[in-house]
């Protein structure tokens, strides 16, 4: 059945966001921060009188493919930017995911939102993450004042990085409404080494010198036998599978993968996939599909030194979660039971291994009750909360979305 | 010449006991108050500008930096934090009321990962001795400033430095997974570690670039890369500037990101060559250095594609380097190109804009002009790929009006680079030198919130005083 969902108005321009801000922030009213809500399952929910959309913020403004540089509208989807890039042989370089799978919508990811989450793909390990690539943006901040950060050149280090504070701080510091990306060719060829049955130590083992190798590794992820199981292009394996992805010119790829093999040889003889299956296995890993995830169950990203990776890997087999690694074995996906005991074990697991962690999607209910991402230590969080309302002296921008607000001691 | 704010007369009264009090926190050699010891941390790398500060600490430990920092926040002292003092925009010029915290005492490599591939390092390590450290495994540290041999990683971290291949391999903010940092009230906090992407707010990426305005940083976590298999130079050189940017254009276009993509104009060619003998030719309006990386296979098939690609704009001069031998000479010339026009002029002035690489022509013509109408020499040298501009302006410091002329010079064509859609700086910061062309590039709005992101780490404006905002007086506390 299509949806038939009808979406209340949105700003049409910039100027009416600003307006809708400067009305909402008069009046200490809460606002959702959004784009097309594909990632409303994400993080903590907000609850706010009125939403601010900038969905109809679309199209992109500069596209420069000699200069590496694109600037589109907030509201843009993400698939709109990479087809355009594609016709002239270019790609966005940290590879953005789509969670459309994961979080169960229909609404495509917008390149606001992209950012405003600072989601990155498999790339992010080797080229860097959405962070990385934003040169410059405008947002409107909680008074409702319009501001410009970075530029439309691809060096720029006047001021303070309003850019890299932007980015990732999911709407709770300013509504950006629109983004200036650097983007680079796309390659000519992508090959992907497979190396079957390998433990989860050894596996990592062999994605460290992959990607401390000459050859430029663009992508390394260790799957265990269920989660490549649910990858089309790697069920033929029925193992664990050990993934190196090489993307560059097809001569090189050629003999780098060639090279590659050889060096990794005492891991075990690697299998090569072209270039459809290479393309089909690392969609499904961007988009964290080999977990497999039920739609009851939470879900975790966890971001470690690599080498820590199995030990995460080893805590979520204790729970009975579903989990796969990427980036070397730096980031590892986890679906488990939504329960709190699971969390604080996961939290746990990750503060031992001096990471990072992140609640990615759960029911209201556990997403209300716990922490979702690390809190900060106290005199990070003064500044932080001094920060914030340098942007929005009310607190009016998508509150409690990433913390729950602090009792009295703010 | 640039403004300051006034000397805190209470502070400048308490020297005595304010050098007696930071005696009692470092070492005996830590701390130099004697005039004629701090006349070597009067100025940084631009030496127009001098002022010796109140004291110098050098501290040794990060709980050092914690109490020397606590001691000038409870005195109300301003604080100047220094690294190798190489800094081309002022960043780490000196108030007369103000205590220079110099990090080169903290030079110590704490830890090398090769599996995780990164690497923890003390603040007052050279940026060149990171790469040393960890050459002997075939890994490298990515960004290369020119003043790589000398200039420090915290001061690195603080500029956001770049290099000649940032085109491929980013800038310090693309290259860092950690911080250890001191806050102005003197508490220690650790931003990010080993691993990538930290959940909430991007403190590591807010602090780099930030100019010394928003905290101490004493340790730095870095990424440290596998080498490539090995790497070559090419020298393609034109009759004239626009054509030699069109084959720019081409080269991207093609889909070949070279690891390097330098431009120089006839000025710097001519200096280069006269300094380091690299066989530039003498003809050309202007020069391609162009590097690519891989195995020798790979390197033959891109040059060649290049080389095609270079054919079709006509150059004067095509070279490309047939061993390591002579790729480096090749870049020596490009990377003496600053003591190369030292050569040739007295003094000169380096910027640091950026401009959309479609505007180079149209560019480059204004700055001809412009150094045609106030009579002094400009040699171009920049980063093709990126569109990072170092024009050197020569003019001769003894001589007032020259040092006046030279300053409006560099002036206007920053407002230039911004007119045209670019930035005032790409990689030197904004320091003293470019402080007050910031309204140029941001409107009041715009530096108010910068303004009180500073004020949210900083509430009494203690840190790196008089740099990076337009004086006024701050709206003090955010809260």
């Amino acid at each position: 059945m299509p949806d038939t969902i009808t979406l209340p108005p949105a700003p049409l321009d910039e100027a009416e966001i600003a307006t809708a801000i400067t009305e909402a922030n008069a009046a200490r009213m809460p606002v959702w921060v959004c784009g097309n809500e594909s990632k409303a399952a994400s993080m903590r929910p907000v609850q706010a009188g009125r939403t601010v959309s900038t969905r109809n913020l679309t199209g992109i403004t500069l596209y420069s493919p000699t200069e590496l540089i694109l600037s589109a509208r907030a509201g843009t989807p993400v698939a709109e930017i990479e087809a355009v890039l594609a016709a002239r042989g270019q790609h966005m370089i940290a590879e953005p995911p789509d969670f459309a799978a994961l979080f169960a919508t229909s609404a495509p990811a917008t390149i606001g939102g992209t950012v405003a989450a600072n989601l990155s793909g498999p790339r992010r390990v080797a080229w860097g993450a959405t962070r990385d690539h934003v040169m410059g943006l405008r947002a409107v901040n909680g008074t409702g004042e319009v501001l410009r950060a970075g530029g439309r050149v691809l060096k720029n280090v006047t001021g303070l990085d309003l850019c890299k504070l932007l980015t990732g701080s999911h709407g709770t510091l300013g509504v950006i409404t629109e983004v200036t990306l650097k983007v680079l060719p796309a390659p000519e060829r992508r090959a992907t080494l497979v190396i079957p049955g390998l433990d989860p130590v050894r596996g990592v083992a062999a994605l460290s010198a992959a990607l401390g190798s000459p050859y430029g590794v663009s992508a390394a992820a260790y799957l265990p036998a269920e989660a490549a199981a649910q990858v089309p292009a790697l069920s033929w394996i029925g193992q664990s599978a050990t993934l190196m992805r090489l993307e560059d010119f097809a001569s090189s790829v050629l003999y780098r993968s060639g090279r590659l093999r050889a060096d990794l040889a005492s891991f075990g003889l690697a299998e090569i996939l072209d270039e459809g299956a290479t393309r089909a296995a690392w969609a499904s890993v961007r988009d964290a599909t080999p977990l497999a995830a039920a739609p009851e169950q939470a879900i975790w990203r966890v971001s470690v030194r690599p080498s820590a990776g199995p030990a995460i890997a080893a805590a979520c087999a204790a729970l009975g979660a579903a989990w796969f690694m990427d980036w070397g074995g730096g980031l590892i996906w986890i679906a488990g039971p939504a329960t709190e005991a699971a969390h604080a074990a996961i939290r746990r697991a990750a503060t031992e291994a001096r990471g990072t962690w992140m609640l990615f999607r759960a029911p209201d209910a556990l997403r209300l009750a716990v922490d979702i991402i690390p809190p900060e230590p106290p005199t990070l969080a003064r500044i932080s909360a001094r920060v914030q309302a340098a942007f929005d002296p009310n607190g009016i921008l998508n509150p409690g979305r990433l913390r729950a607000a602090p009792r009295t001691d703010r | 010449m640039i403004t300051q704010h006034a000397p805190k007369a209470a502070v400048m009264a308490r020297r005595d006991s304010i050098l007696a009090g930071l005696r009692r926190l470092l070492p005996q050699t830590g701390v130099i108050g004697d005039t004629l010891r701090l006349k070597p941390y009067e100025t940084d790398g631009l030496a127009a500008y001098r002022q010796p500060p109140l004291a110098v600490v050098l501290p040794e430990t990060t709980e050092q930096v914690a109490a020397v920092m606590a001691f000038c926040s409870r005195e109300g002292v301003r604080v100047i934090p220094r690294g190798a003092g190489t800094s081309l925009s002022g960043g780490a010029l000196p108030m007369q009321d103000a205590v220079v915290l110099g990090l080169m005492r903290m030079n110590r490599i704490l830890d090398i990962d090769y599996a995780d591939r990164c690497a923890v390092v003390q603040a007052g390590v050279t940026n060149i001795g990171i790469t040393n450290a960890v050459s002997a495994e075939g890994f490298f540290y990515a960004p290369d400033p020119s003043s790589q041999l000398a200039c420090m990683i915290g001061g690195n971290v603080m500029m956001n430095s770049g290099g000649a291949h940032c085109l491929k391999y980013g800038v310090t903010a693309n290259n860092l997974l950690g911080l250890k940092v001191v806050t102005v009230e003197g508490e220690i906090i650790e931003i990010g570690g080993a691993h990538c992407d930290s959940a909430g707010y991007d403190w590591l990426g807010l602090i780099t670039g930030s100019e010394g305005q928003l905290v101490i940083v004493t340790e730095v976590t870095v990424r440290i890369l596998r080498s490539p298999e090995g790497q070559r130079a090419m020298l393609a050189a034109f009759d004239g500037v626009e054509i030699a940017g069109e084959c720019v254009d081409a080269i991207i276009s093609s889909g070949i990101i070279p690891v390097a993509l330098e431009f120089m104009d006839k000025p710097c060619i001519h200096a280069c060559e006269a300094f380091a003998r690299a066989g530039y030719p003498l003809d050309a309006e202007a020069m391609l250095i162009i590097e690519v990386e891989g195995s020798i296979v790979e390197q033959d098939e891109l040059l060649g594609r290049i080389k095609e690609i270079c054919r079709r704009f006509r150059p004067i001069s095509l070279k490309v380097s047939e061993s390591a031998e002579e790729s480096l000479a090749i870049w020596k010339g490009r990377k003496g190109a600053f003591g190369a026009v030292g050569r040739i002029s007295p003094d000169y002035l380096c910027m640091d804009g950026t401009i959309p690489t479609s505007q180079l022509p149209f560019v480059l013509r204004r700055i001809s002009e412009m150094s045609a109408a106030c009579g002094l020499g400009v040699a171009n040298v920049f980063h093709a790929g990126d569109g990072n501009l170092h024009p050197l302006i020569m003019f001769d410091a003894n001589d007032p009006e020259s040092f006046h002329k030279a300053e409006t010079f560099g002036a206007d064509i920053l407002k230039l680079c911004v007119e045209v859609g670019g930035c005032l700086t790409g990689e030197h910061g904004v320091g003293v030198e470019k402080r007050d062309l910031m309204h140029v590039q941001f409107t009041e709005t715009e530096l108010d919130q910068q303004r009180r992101i500073k004020s949210a780490f900083d509430p009494m404006w203690l840190m790196n005083p008089s740099k990076v905002f337009p004086l006024k007086l701050p709206a003090m506390a955010a809260e």
